[in-house]
């Protein structure tokens, strides 16, 4: 008898390898075993005909080809058995058989939550399933993880469905090897599992049959019919819903909520409904239907040149997406949306449930005291949410998926790291201040948290300790050093600093825009030693090595290190904090430092933007320009986008958002891309330290010239839009040149707008450059602690300590 | 010291000016010290180094500043002030004419605190050395039986209050030093607040901490606080008192002015159900007539100070590193 192991590494784990290993193996006439042990999954297996490997090929195609939809093969590796003990043992073996784990060695990796699979869904519609209309279905390809797990090993008794006790018909799925539910943890049906009810805000629970319903949520459904607001307990969180072709309850919605102007998402049954008010290609109707179910920006239909195509929208509240050219739209991901939406042939908004600014609900007391302010009702049940994962927020960029948000159905997924990685040991990086997530290293993986959101908000700070002490017991991570921003206020950077001081541990500072760039370096597997390429990372602001604020940055550099190449020229922010929100400040601080405000005054007299300054108090932001007084020097791109916006006057005047006028500024400029011809210009000068500097000075120019001669704003918006990318690339391509580099990587939240990475990316290409950009994890600050995970273990790797 | 007689003669004007305005029979006896017999109780001390630029500004200058501190910082013990020692070093060259304005301003608010100085020192630095004039103050004063006031006694459940509005000596001083002009004049809040105590003691003994909310104004101090006792503070927004022409001078400068300095408030932490009263006692007092609380001292690991937002929000409040450097992306 001839016999092997085979070793599976990947995602292959809680997803239901097992059972499918166990079903081909018997398909293909193998005996043996399989089970998880600390590296993944172990397969041993002799034919029944000795030295049948034919046998084992086929088996292994067969794998591959129908890997679980939730596990992921990164590689397998076979090796001959020669133990006799081992030997003797599956001489034994009839049959083919699961083996049960090893409790102590496995790294039971916890996977993402995932969107109800076809054949769940297919059981919750049909009328003679056990589970018809059951709110909690699910199996072992679909159903929540993440969302309800506290601790490993990963088993029933550590999730939030401890609390339900299987039934014998669940129980018997759950240990049938040719189930779907084989070892599904939250399996449940109607006679054991959670429940869901509908209450008032005032915490009465409404009889459905009152409202001539079948049951809680097809009474939902009909109050949201009925133009009520209601707050929905989903797999992650809270949503608050609405009809959203109902311009009242979308405008009531923002009202309650304080969101007065941040777009928000809808949810719609199925692709038909949402085809009806956006375009979607082939690659958005698979992102929308996969099991991450992701928000999916989307060109509303009619966008641009809806005459030409004959489109023409379907009517939707105005309120959704002020000004906005795309819309955030999702598919149902658990039961509940799939039972509720069942009737829409409109979509609903599914906002998360909150007030502005906080981070959402997750548990029903908290909601009631919360929510049953923001709602007229509320749909409960009583699973728990342990852990609140945010819907993630997707966008095809230059030509791929790129993730505007990291959380439901991607978190807490490892990532591997690029090769020279292996070898790194446990690390944590702490991240950023907003839109935080943190990162472990583990095994030559990074392992990122769900998007956590701002630390400046009291529960987001509570909770990303609390998600953090998760993480490493789920993972189980000992950190050996920590790598932390270098702003001396970041509360993940206080975080960090205390939890060295208290372990012990070496704490790595690592540069904003270097994490940027070492973020786009592991989002695309670049080797350790791979030599360095050139960043442009640009942002709103983050702490310089100077000391100084950053956001417009061309560093060179690698994982380890970087030079500070070129920049754009740093203007002054007066008034700190309120500069970031209101836009005019920074129009007035640009033109003061493009040949000064007087001067722009007396040429452009009477001109409508230079009419709006001249009625603030701009004697005292001069003082505090000219005192250095709370007036930070920047070199942000992002406040560039503010000031441009403020000459437009759009995106308004004070932000409730963040990018809300950079944003309204591509908006504009998406309509008149083709009409424009090279753009602004953009001059070039050589600061303190040798570096080249862009400054924005001629544009002055000739924007404010093109707004006095009454040119229209949206091609004044591209033509900003096409001389940034021109100005950018051109210096670029310079340095890159100069330097002998051949790769270029884009990172900062400034890379979320579409029409600049596309057309810089797309002069790069021109010029047989290769562009590394993000694809896994956010460009903005929701993919730093990636970065500085890479940066920081780059520099243990290579023995280069401290901060 | 290289710079002979003209020193000599500032130091010698200055003696001159000293007896002239703050004539308390223990400076005027002229001794290198101040002898007297020290009451029954417990003795606190208190030291404070003023330096500030401008030193007149609306609402006072550096002569009352320095009183003020001292008596403050004294007084946020429970004690009653006794005396105070003033040391001055000038730059040469300073004016007289301020000087005499300051020694003045000194005496006046030392008289009208009724906490005199007994003892002093002056030393003139070369041109270049100083920035006009410094005052380090030194004050003493005693606390009566039965009070125990201390920055780590605030328990989860303790009311926080204040004595009035906040940030108004920060956004005073600087708009004065940079001459921003704003159209409603903002005046420091500098006074001195040992009568306050008294009065807040005679109410409600059982208060558990007092603190003047100076540099770094009531987010630094709350923080301070909330560190030594290791609790959590909850505060309001809509609770904290703030002049509508500071709130607008903050939001133009982009300050919060919670972070503010203030030179005449304090803090006062007790328990909950002796709240009301010291809120009563602490209006009655003509420096307290806009107190309020603010909100409660609770249980917290991470010691946090958070803010309920007018937003609806909760912020925590942080001890900033340096100034107020922008975080947002
Ligand atoms: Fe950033
Ligand atoms: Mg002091
Ligand atoms: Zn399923
Ligand atoms: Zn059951």
């Amino acid at each position: 008898m001839t016999a092997e192991s085979i070793r599976v590494r990947g995602l292959v784990q809680g997803v239901g390898f097992r059972p499918t290993v166990w079903r081909l193996a018997r398909a293909c006439g193998l005996r043996g075993d399989v089970r998880n042990d600390g590296e993944g999954v172990l397969i041993r297996v002799c034919g029944n005909i000795a030295g049948d490997d034919a046998g084992v090929n086929g088996f292994l195609t067969r794998l591959r080809e129908e890997c679980p939809p939730l596990a992921r093969i990164d590689t397998i590796e076979r090796c001959p058995i020669a133990d006799p003990q081992a030997l003797a043992d599956l001489a034994h073996r009839q049959d083919f058989v699961i083996l049960e784990s090893a409790a102590t060695a496995v790294h039971t990796g916890i996977v993402a939550d995932a969107a109800t699979c076809a054949a769940c869904v297919a059981e919750i519609r049909d009328p003679a399933d056990r589970r018809h209309r059951y709110p909690f279905t699910n199996c072992t390809h679909c159903g929540p993880r993440l969302s309800i797990v506290a601790g490993i090993p990963y088993d029933r008794a550590r999730t939030s469905m401890a609390a339900f006790p299987m039934c014998p018909d669940c129980a018997a799925e759950y240990k049938d090897p040719a189930d779907r539910r084989f070892h599904a943890q939250p399996n449940a049906c109607p006679v054991c599992g959670p429940k869901v009810w509908l209450q008032d805000a005032a915490g009465c629970v409404l009889d459905p049959t009152a409202l001539d319903a079948e049951d809680a949520i097809a009474a939902a459904s009909r109050l949201l019919a009925e133009g009520r607001i209601l707050a929905i307990k989903g797999i992650g969180g809270f949503h608050l819903a609405c009809d959203a072709t109902d311009p009242d309850a979308v405008a009531e919605l923002r009202r309650r909520k304080r969101r007065y102007a941040k777009p928000l998402a809808l949810m719609a049954r199925d692709l038909d409904v949402i085809r009806g008010y956006c375009r979607v290609t082939g690659r958005d109707a698979a992102l929308l239907s996969g099991p991450a179910a992701p928000i999916l920006l989307l060109d509303r239909v009619g966008s641009r040149g809806a005459e030409r195509d004959g489109e023409r929208p379907r009517p939707l509240a105005p309120d959704v997406a002020p000004g906005q050219t795309t819309l955030g739209v999702m598919l149902p991901y658990s039961p509940i949306h799939h039972l509720l939406l069942a009737d829409w042939d409109r979509p609903l908004v599914m906002t998360s449930g909150n007030l502005s600014e906080e981070p959402q609900c997750i548990d029903n007391a908290d909601a009631l005291g919360r929510l049953g302010q923001l709602a007229d009702h509320l749909l409960l049940h009583d699973r728990a949410i342990l852990n609140r994962v945010d819907d993630s927020v997707v966008r095809v960029m230059a030509g791929e998926a790129r993730l505007l948000r990291r959380a439901r159905g991607f978190a807490p997924t490892p990532l591997p790291l690029p090769p020279g990685f292996e070898a790194a040991p446990p690390l944590l990086a702490l991240g950023g201040e907003l839109k935080n997530t943190f990162c472990l290293v583990r095994d030559g993986q990074a392992i990122l948290s769900q998007h956590l959101g701002d630390l400046e908000d009291a529960k987001t700070a509570r909770e990303y300790e609390r998600t953090l002490a998760l993480y490493l017991d789920l993972f189980q991570v000992v950190p050996e050093a920590l790598a932390v921003d270098l702003h001396p206020d970041y509360r993940s950077s206080l975080i960090g600093r205390d939890r060295a001081a208290r372990d012990g541990l070496p704490l790595i500072g690592v540069q904003h825009h270097h994490a940027h760039l070492a973020s786009t370096l592991a989002d695309n597997g670049w080797p350790l030693d791979a030599g360095p390429v050139l960043g442009i990372l640009l942002d709103g602001l983050g702490y310089g090595s100077d000391g100084t604020l950053w956001g417009g940055e061309f560093l060179l550099g690698d994982y380890l290190d970087f030079e500070r190449v070129a920049h754009l020229k740093a203007v002054a922010m007066p008034g700190g904090i309120r500069a970031i929100l209101e836009p005019w400040r920074n129009l007035y601080a640009h033109l003061e430092s493009a040949g000064g405000w007087d001067a722009w005054r007396a040429r452009f007299a009477g001109l409508e933007p230079i009419e709006r300054l001249d009625g603030k108090p701009l004697e005292i932001l001069g003082t505090l320009i000219a005192r250095g007084l709370n007036a930070p020097l920047s070199s942000s791109t992002g406040r560039l986008f503010d000031a441009v916006a403020a000459a437009l006057g759009v995106g308004g005047e004070v932000l409730t958002y963040e990018g809300q006028a950079a944003i309204a500024l591509e908006s504009l400029a998406a309509v008149a891309m083709d009409r424009v011809g090279e753009g602004y210009p953009f001059a070039r000068l050589t600061g303190p330290a040798g570096e080249l500097v862009l400054d924005p000075t001629p544009l002055w120019g000739a924007l404010i010239t093109d707004i006095s001669r009454g040119c229209p704003p949206e091609e004044i918006a591209a033509a900003f839009h096409v001389g940034l990318a021109t100005a950018l690339s051109a210096l670029a391509l310079d340095l890159t040149s100069r330097c002998g580099i051949s790769t270029v990587a884009l990172s900062g939240g400034v890379f979320q707008n579409r029409l600049l990475l596309e057309s810089v990316t797309r002069s790069f290409e021109v010029a047989g450059l290769r562009v590394l950009l993000q694809r896994q994890v956010p460009a903005n600050d929701g993919g730093v602690s990636l970065g500085q995970a890479a940066a920081a273990a780059a520099r243990v790797l290579r023995g280069i300590s401290g901060a | 010291m290289s710079h002979g007689s003209g020193g000599r003669a500032m130091a010698q004007l200055i003696g001159e000016l000293f007896q002239r305005y703050l004539d308390h029979e223990l400076l005027t006896l002229g001794n290198d010290q101040a002898l007297f017999m020290p009451p029954p109780g417990r003795m606190v001390m208190s030291i404070d180094g003023h330096v500030i630029s401008p030193l007149f500004f609306p609402g006072g200058d550096i002569g009352s500043l320095a009183v003020h501190g001292t008596i403050n910082d004294v007084a946020m013990s429970g004690a009653r002030p006794l005396y105070l020692a003033a040391g001055f070093i000038l730059e040469e060259g300073f004016p007289l004419g301020d000087l005499a304005r300051i020694v003045e301003s000194m005496a006046q608010a030392a008289n009208a605190a009724g906490v005199p100085v007994v003892t002093g020192d002056t030393k003139v630095v070369e041109r270049g050395k100083g920035d006009g004039v410094f005052i380090t103050t030194t004050g003493i004063g005693v606390v009566p039986e039965g009070i125990l006031i201390s920055g780590d006694r605030a328990e989860p459940g303790d009311v926080i209050l204040v004595s009035g509005s906040m940030g108004d000596h920060g956004v005073a001083i600087l708009s004065k030093r940079e001459n921003l002009g704003f159209e409603t004049e903002i005046r420091s809040d500098s006074s001195a607040l040992h009568e306050l105590v008294a009065a807040m003691i005679a109410a409600v003994p059982d208060i558990h901490c007092l603190r003047d909310p100076t540099r770094g104004g009531l987010a630094t101090t709350l923080n301070e606080l909330a560190h030594q006792s290791g609790v959590g503070m909850q505060i309001r927004e809509d609770a904290i008192p703030v002049r509508p022409e500071v709130a607008a001078a903050c939001e133009l400068l982009g300050l919060d002015p919670l972070y503010v300095a203030n030179e005449g408030k304090l803090i006062a932490i007790c328990p909950p159900d002796k709240a009301e009263r010291l809120l009563d006692a602490m209006r009655a007092h003509p420096l307290g007539t806009e107190s309020a609380i603010i909100g409660e001292v609770v249980e917290d690991p991470h010691r946090f100070v958070q803010m309920e937002t007018d937003f609806g929000g909760s912020r925590i409040v942080d001890w900033l590193a340096g100034e107020q450097l922008p975080r947002i992306c």
